[in-house]
Order: C-alpha cells, then sequence, then structure tokens
C-alpha cells in the first residue's frame, strides 16, 4: 500500500492449522483503519479460516492450531494474558446466516451492552435506538421492539445482527459473506449499509461476490490455498493486478 | 395402431396384493393400540358413571376427606390430588435443577470420553425397577432422614418424593440435554462474537433457547412423577389428608388404586367403583400434562425456522 494510512488490523507470518491440515500459509497482512476491505478467492482459500482469527472465532474448533501473530490496534490478541470479552467487544462479527437469538429484537441488541456490564434502561434503550439506526432498520422495527427478532424477514435479521454487533461498539467488523444468504434487493441494502458505515469502522468483509467486493470496498485481499498473493486498492485489483493468479481469478478464468 | 401389451405384466397385479397385504397389516397394528386405549377410556367411564349413581359429583369434588374403606365414607378427591401433587412436587425439586445441570454439564463440559462414561449411567438409572427406588425410599433413605429430622414418620412424602426426583431425573437429563443440543451452533457463535463467556452463553442464550424443549420435559417428568406407582406405595403410606407437609404420611391417587385392588374389595361395591374414578382423574391430569407438553415443545420449536 502506497498511500500513508494507518494499520489497525496486523498479521504476520499466521499459519493456522486443523489439526494436521494447514489452512494459512504465513499470511502478512495490515488492514487499513477507517476502510472497507474484502477478502477474495476460490473456495477453501482460507480466507474465512483468516476473518475468523482476528477474533479469535477459531479457537472453538477442537484440534486447531495457530502460529505467528495477530495484533489489533498493536495488541497481541493471542497472548496468554487476553481477555476474550474485550477483543470481541472491539472486533465484532456478522455471520453468513443471519443468527438472531430467539428474544425480543429489543433483547437481540442490548444482549451484548447487558454483558458488558451495562445495566442502566434508559441507556440501553438509547443503545438499541441508534444501533438500530446505524443499521438501517429502525424505521421498519421501532413499533414492533418487542417483537421476537425471528418474525423479521431475512433481510432484517441480518441487519439486526449488524445492529447487535454495534451495540457493542466495536471498532472493527468483521462480515463473513454477510450477503450470501439474501435475496438481490436485502443484498443490496446490506452494501448501502457497508458504505454508511465505512469511515467509522473498519470493515473486513469476505466475499465470494466479484462485484460486491469492487462495489463496496476500498481494499481487496485476494487469497489462494492458504496464500495471501496480492493486497491493493480495490480499484487496481480489478483494473491491473499485478499478479497472474489474481487476474486469472477476477476475469473469472477459474474459481 | 400400436400393441402396448409389453408393458403389463403378472408381477403387477402380485405386487399389488402384497403391498396391500403389509399395509393393512401395518392398519391393523396401529389400530390395536388405538383401540385398545379407547376401551380402557370406555372402561373407566362406564364404571365411573357407577360410583357416581351412588355419590354426587359435588361431593367428589368439595369434600375435604376421602374415606372410602372406613365405616363412615367420605369421598372428596382432594385428599388424595394433595398427596399425589405434593409427592410429585418433591421429585421436581431434586429433579429439575439437578436435571437442568447434568443436561448443560454434558452439552457444553463433558469430554466426549465423559459423555460417553455418564450417558449410559443415567440410562441404566432410568431402568432400575420402581420397586427398588421404593424399598430405598423406605428403608434407607427414611431412617436416614430420620436422623437429620427426628419428626419424620416411617411413611412420608418426602423420602419416596425424592426417590422419586432420581427416578425421573435421567428422563429430564436426557430430553433437556437433547433441547440444549438442538439449539444451532450459529447462536452460540453469535453469543461468542458478541464478548460473551461461556457462562453469560449458557444462560443468556443457550437455556433461553432451548426453553421450550427444557420445559417440556420437566412437564413429562412431572406426569411421570405424578403416575408413578410403586415408590409412592412402598414408602408414602395410605392416609390420605389434605396437608402440605411433606414429613407426613400421605396417599397418592396411585396407591389408593393400589390399595383398593389388593384388598378385598367386593366387586360392585361404591369403593371398587370408586378405583375407576380416581383412574379415570389420573388420565385425565397424565393426559392434560402429555397435551401441554407437546404444545410448548410445537411453539418452540416453530419458532426457530
Amino acid at each position: 500500500m502506497t498511500e500513508t494510512s494507518e494499520g489497525i488490523v496486523k498479521t504476520t507470518d499466521l499459519k493456522f492449522y486443523y489439526g494436521s491440515n494447514q489452512a494459512l500459509f504465513g499470511i502478512d497482512a495490515n488492514i487499513t483503519k477507517g476502510k472497507v476491505t474484502a477478502l477474495i478467492g476460490p473456495s477453501g482459500c482460507g480466507k474465512s479460516t483468516f476473518l475468523r482469527t482476528l477474533n479469535r472465532m477459531n479457537d472453538y474448533i477442537p484440534g486447531s492450531r495457530l502460529e505467528g501473530k495477530v495484533e489489533v490496534d498493536g495488541a497481541d490478541i493471542y497472548s496468554s494474558k487476553v481477555d476474550l470479552a474485550l477483543l470481541r467487544k472491539r472486533v465484532g462479527m456478522v455471520f453468513q446466516r443471519s443468527n438472531p437469538f430467539p428474544k425480543s429484537i429489543f433483547e437481540n441488541i442490548a444482549y451484548g451492552p447487558r454483558i458488558h456490564g451495562e445495566k442502566n434502561k434508559e441507556t440501553l434503550s438509547g443503545i438499541v435506538e441508534t444501533s438500530l439506526k446505524n443499521a438501517d432498520l429502525w424505521k421498519e422495527v421501532k413499533d414492533r421492539l418487542n417483537d421476537s427478532a425471528l418474525e423479521l424477514s431475512g433481510g432484517q435479521q441480518q441487519r439486526l445482527c449488524i445492529a447487535r454487533a454495534l451495540a457493542v461498539e466495536p471498532e472493527v467488523l468483521l462480515m463473513d459473506e454477510p450477503a450470501s444468504a439474501l435475496d438481490p434487493r436485502s443484498t443490496a441494502r446490506i452494501e448501502d449499509l457497508i458504505s454508511e458505515l465505512r469511515g467509522n469502522y473498519t470493515i473486513i468483509i469476505v466475499t465470494h461476490n466479484m462485484q460486491q467486493a469492487s462495489r463496496v470496498s476500498d481494499f481487496t485481499c485476494f487469497f489462494l490455498e492458504g496464500r495471501l498473493v496480492e493486497t491493493a486498492k480495490t480499484k487496481q485489483i480489478f483494473t491491473r493486478p499485478e499478479c497472474k493468479e489474481t487476474e486469472d481469478y477476477i476475469t473469472g478464468r477459474f474459481g | 395402431m400400436s400393441d402396448t401389451n409389453w408393458l403389463y405384466s403378472r408381477r403387477t397385479a402380485r405386487r399389488e396384493i402384497k403391498e396391500r397385504a403389509i399395509a393393512g397389516t401395518l392398519f391393523l397394528s396401529a389400530a390395536v393400540s388405538i383401540f385398545v386405549t379407547i376401551a380402557i377410556v370406555v372402561v373407566i367411564a362406564i364404571e365411573g358413571l357407577n360410583f357416581f349413581s351412588e355419590v354426587r359429583l359435588s361431593q367428589f369434588f368439595l369434600d375435604t376427606e376421602w374415606t372410602p374403606l372406613f365405616h363412615e365414607k367420605h369421598f372428596g378427591i382432594w385428599p388424595l390430588i394433595n398427596g399425589t401433587l405434593l409427592v410429585a412436587a418433591v421429585a421436581l425439586v431434586v429433579a429439575l435443577p439437578l436435571g437442568l445441570l447434568i443436561a448443560i454439564y454434558l452439552s457444553e463440559f463433558a469430554s466426549t470420553r465423559t459423555r460417553s462414561f455418564v450417558k449410559p449411567i443415567l440410562e441404566i438409572f432410568a431402568g432400575i425397577p420402581t420397586v427398588v427406588y421404593g424399598y430405598f425410599a423406605l428403608l434407607f433413605l427414611t431412617p436416614y432422614l430420620q436422623k437429620v429430622l427426628p419428626d419424620l414418620g416411617a411413611f412420608n412424602a418426602l423420602s419416596p418424593g425424592i426417590m422419586m426426583g432420581f427416578m425421573i431425573l435421567p428422563m429430564v437429563a436426557s430430553l433437556s440435554e437433547d433441547a440444549l443440543y438442538a439449539v444451532p451452533r450459529s447462536l452460540k457463535d453469535g453469543a461468542y462474537a458478541l464478548g460473551s463467556s461461556k457462562l453469560q452463553m449458557i444462560f443468556g442464550v443457550l437455556v433461553p433457547s432451548a426453553l421450550g424443549g427444557i420445559v417440556a420435559s420437566f412437564i413429562l417428568a412431572m406426569s411421570r412423577a405424578v403416575g408413578e406407582t410403586m415408590i409412592v406405595t412402598i414408602a408414602a403410606g395410605q392416609q390420605p389428608k389434605l396437608s402440605l407437609d411433606p414429613t407426613e404420611s400421605v396417599a397418592t391417587m396411585t396407591a389408593y388404586i393400589v390399595q383398593v385392588s389388593l384388598g378385598d374389595t367386593p366387586h360392585g361395591s361404591v369403593e371398587y367403583y370408586s378405583i375407576f374414578v380416581v383412574g379415570g382423574m389420573l388420565f385425565l391430569i397424565t393426559l392434560f400434562l402429555n397435551f401441554l407438553s407437546f404444545k410448548i415443545r410445537d411453539k418452540f420449536s416453530l419458532s426457530f425456522r
């Protein structure tokens, strides 16, 4: 990256193993603060695995192992002294399939702030409103905050999950193919939302959709077979990529 | 005109007969169990009606004493329901918290090895004949409890209630664990991704998400406890009374039915008919509980999709 920009997530020689199966081969990445970075690459290239190492969601996979270093805001997140609650408060996540809790809309959003110690009812109401507004869902649900979140449509559920992630005021938002299970209209709304969140949050988004990557992201990382092949401004990756593999993938010659 | 005989064979007809025979057999098997159930209900209803030709409904539901075997007969059902629910309540106090904790342990904490060790033990629990639990309550648990509670009678509601709690424990644990297991992985991930600790995830997301199945298991267990016969017959005594004190001797509905069935009650007497009425009441209570349990499970399982 030629631009003078502040890194927020930095990985150094990051390797990841599922049992004896190595999934990441020494990833050196530097994610720019306040920007949207898309992770692209064919299935099984390690982009989702990489994403999950950034908030240690890979911790729950039995037999998995990590080598190397991941730093968020200069702190080594794999140090033994790390408080996972604080890490995940700062690095939020939105999953491929929306996963609202079987609770009311209000309780879904309030869950995060509550577990981080917020008890004041009015503060919680304020957080719920702000988060839903930021996730572009407030207008649709403001009159039925006490209804079950499971009654929402798929697209609304995903925006609810984004609102839920925003409610704990993260700096970094990890999105694992957040629109892949949605129809085109809901996808467009999620993409608009990502554009609105740009600047206030650092967003790292895994996507299979080339157009989506080119529409929403500032930077793009191309992964192939567990390696980070190329990182550049999205415009550059999609017009004049440096590596042959990147070009082949983007022009649809494989993947 | 083309010849279409190539399409037909004698096998078709034979296969048709065979399939019909199988379908018929399956239908008959299903019909037998339904028929038996209906027959039981009908017998209970007919014999019960005989009872109500001698005892008024108002006495049955308003009298506070149940003394059909005494000279001065009273037929108020409440003391028996009281005894039944009291013992069941003691059992639930034991089985619900313990069962839920076991379920949480098995689904979230136990290693595969521990699990494969603990689960069969739980199932052995469920396979112990209830008469064993009964004698255990009477000959072991009651004398032991008497050291702590000197006023405890030889027959009481507490001791069989506790043993019954252990009897229904595997059921609560197993069904609750199924309910916890059915909670999608993605919900746990969602909770962890927001910074939940394991306990926060369990009590804030996992258990609430599985609540339908857990409550359904509680109610089914209660239904088992209400219908349980042997433990209470042996260790709870035969004195129907309206009391919430678990240290006293009580009679449950099931124990009363056993008492009359084993005695030399003449066929056709009002005491004889009374056991059908008590049985009918018991049937209604457990039917209601089972119905409630299924309803709750349906309601909650639908909301997941």
